[in-house]
């Protein structure tokens, strides 16, 4: 992943001196954006759900037996909003979108398909790259928006059905209203802007240097999951960092 | 990359000169040079692997010679701006149709990206280049329902929506049973009759080769072996050539 990180950097500049043209692509962006949308939407519930949920769990008895009950919607609160939601729904969608973006620009490098489109004067960045990360860039933010506010309802959700915990529905949003503001909303937000930018570049980058018939393709799907992915850990820490400040 | 919508001169004398190219250190071109004149017909037959498609991909631009050059009607098409006076087309060995397009979509695609026609007269162009290459009531179906012979076709139909002045064929009859090769071999006479287009086959098929061919070249390990009329190419006195000509099974009966 290392020796290309030149020539993803390459391809992410010129994917956004492209950026104007974007609006000539509409058509491609938006069927980009139903794709995603439509292709996670139900998979980002659950996952988000649950996650939310196994947060109350986690931490709901340990804090409700120190007394510390008014601390349960706050975690999972900051949690979802800062930290959980951006990354899992990032992972989630490298696995999904990532890797289909790989697999159909890698199909379409293999069958020289890209070459057909060089030799029309079709710049392959304009017509695949460009649609498909301004997509991405648009979708996984609000995609993330819906997991905060799904995983919250998870965690209220066992944080009143637990007997453990007990916490009624209106007291968890309560101690979450105080903890949580718009602020850790946005970062979270952010952050999954930067990671949808991140799983479209190395994507779309890892399917056009794809070589080598349909072992080279499957090749390229893991590649471009598994970097990814690598990519918004390290880069969520630094984020982490600059959003801290 | 090099057609440009705007130049409607039919028919571009091409000259190559010296062109070498090496990929990790493995020599694939070795200094070809020939000519074509302004509508002819010229194939460039070989053997599988002696350089025929790399040659073909440096002609439309899509790689670059290690040394040597490339002039098209006496320009050289080193830079971008010179190649983009001039529209040229290739047919790829597989069609590289757009498997994610309908067919419409894959021949429409050149005018649609750079907006250069309506969608109605786009229309009724992709109509009418099907029609060209004999096919009708396609243009919605998807290239996977399509036969290999139809896709190729196709492929030819989306090289004439760019009104291409040279149009290069990267074997276009492999794949395709007698009869169809038959039909894209009469195609390329046509569009050379009709529109006076430049036409560069690259193919290991003797039989379109000596049926099209105003000219051929054999090429054999990335050099020109020889160049002529199809007379003169079968009378070229080398024993390469030779058998390549005359490559046929020998099958020797057993007795019983």
């Amino acid at each position: 992943m290392f020796e290309s990180i030149g020539e993803i950097v390459l391809l992410f500049w010129r994917t956004l001196l492209a950026v104007p043209l974007a609006w000539r692509q509409r058509q491609k962006v938006f069927d980009q954006f139903f794709e995603i949308g439509n292709a996670s939407l139900l998979m980002v519930c659950v996952l988000s759900f649950f996650i939310g949920a196994v947060i109350a769990l986690q931490t709901g008895p340990v804090l409700v037996d120190r007394s510390l009950a008014s601390a349960v919607g706050g975690i999972v609160g900051i949690a979802m909003a800062k930290e959980l939601a951006p990354v899992m729904m990032a992972i989630l969608i490298a696995g999904r979108i990532g890797s289909a973006m790989a697999a159909e620009i890698g199909s379409m490098s293999v069958y020289q398909e890209i070459d057909a489109l060089r030799t029309m004067n079709i710049n392959p960045i304009h017509y695949l790259v460009l649609p498909r990360l301004v997509a991405i860039a648009l979708a996984l933010p609000m995609l993330v928006v819906f997991a905060i506010l799904v995983g919250w309802f998870g965690g209220a959700v066992v944080a009143e059905a637990n007997n453990h915990i007990a916490i009624p529905f209106q007291a968890f949003y309560s101690d979450l209203r105080d903890i949580v503001e718009v602020r850790d909303v946005v970062n979270g937000v952010f952050k999954s802007f930067c990671f949808a930018l991140i799983i479209g570049v190395v994507s779309c980058h890892q399917g056009l240097t794809t070589i080598g018939g349909p072992r080279g393709i499957g090749r390229s799907v893991t590649k471009a999951v598994v970097n990814s992915i690598v990519l918004i850990v390290i880069f969520d820490y630094f984020l982490t960092r600059i959003l801290l400040k | 990359m090099i057609n440009h919508p705007a130049n409607h001169d039919f028919g571009v004398s091409l000259l190559v000169r010296s062109l070498r190219k090496s990929f990790n250190g493995q020599e694939v071109l070795r200094g070809v040079d020939f000519e074509v004149k302004p509508g002819e017909v010229f194939v460039i037959m070989g053997p599988s692997g002696s350089g025929k498609s790399v040659l073909l991909k440096h002609l439309i631009g899509l790689e670059t010679p290690d040394a040597g050059e490339i002039f098209i009607n006496g320009e050289s098409i080193q830079t971008q701006e010179i190649a983009a006076q001039y529209r040229m087309a290739l047919v790829f060995q597989s069609g590289a149709l757009l498997n994610s397009l309908t067919v419409g979509e894959n021949v429409g695609l050149y005018l649609s990206e750079h907006r250069l026609k309506t969608p109605e007269e786009i229309q009724r162009i992709v109509t009418e280049k099907l029609e060209d290459v004999g096919l009708k009531d396609v243009t919605d179906k998807m290239p996977s329902e399509l036969s290999g012979g139809m896709k190729k076709r196709v492929a030819i139909a989306r090289a004439l929506v760019i009104e291409p002045q040279l149009i290069l064929y990267d074997e276009p009859t492999s794949e395709l049973d007698p009869l169809s090769a038959i039909v894209i071999g009469e195609e390329i006479l046509r569009l050379k009759e009709r529109i006076g287009v430049t036409s560069l086959v690259v193919s290991h098929d003797r039989d379109l080769a000596f049926g099209v061919a105003d000219r051929i070249a054999v090429i054999n390990e990335g050099r020109i072996l020889t160049i002529g009329t199809p007379d003169e190419v079968k009378r070229f006195n080398d024993p390469l050539v030779q058998n390549f000509l005359h490559a046929d099974f020998k099958r020797e009966l057993q007795p019983k």
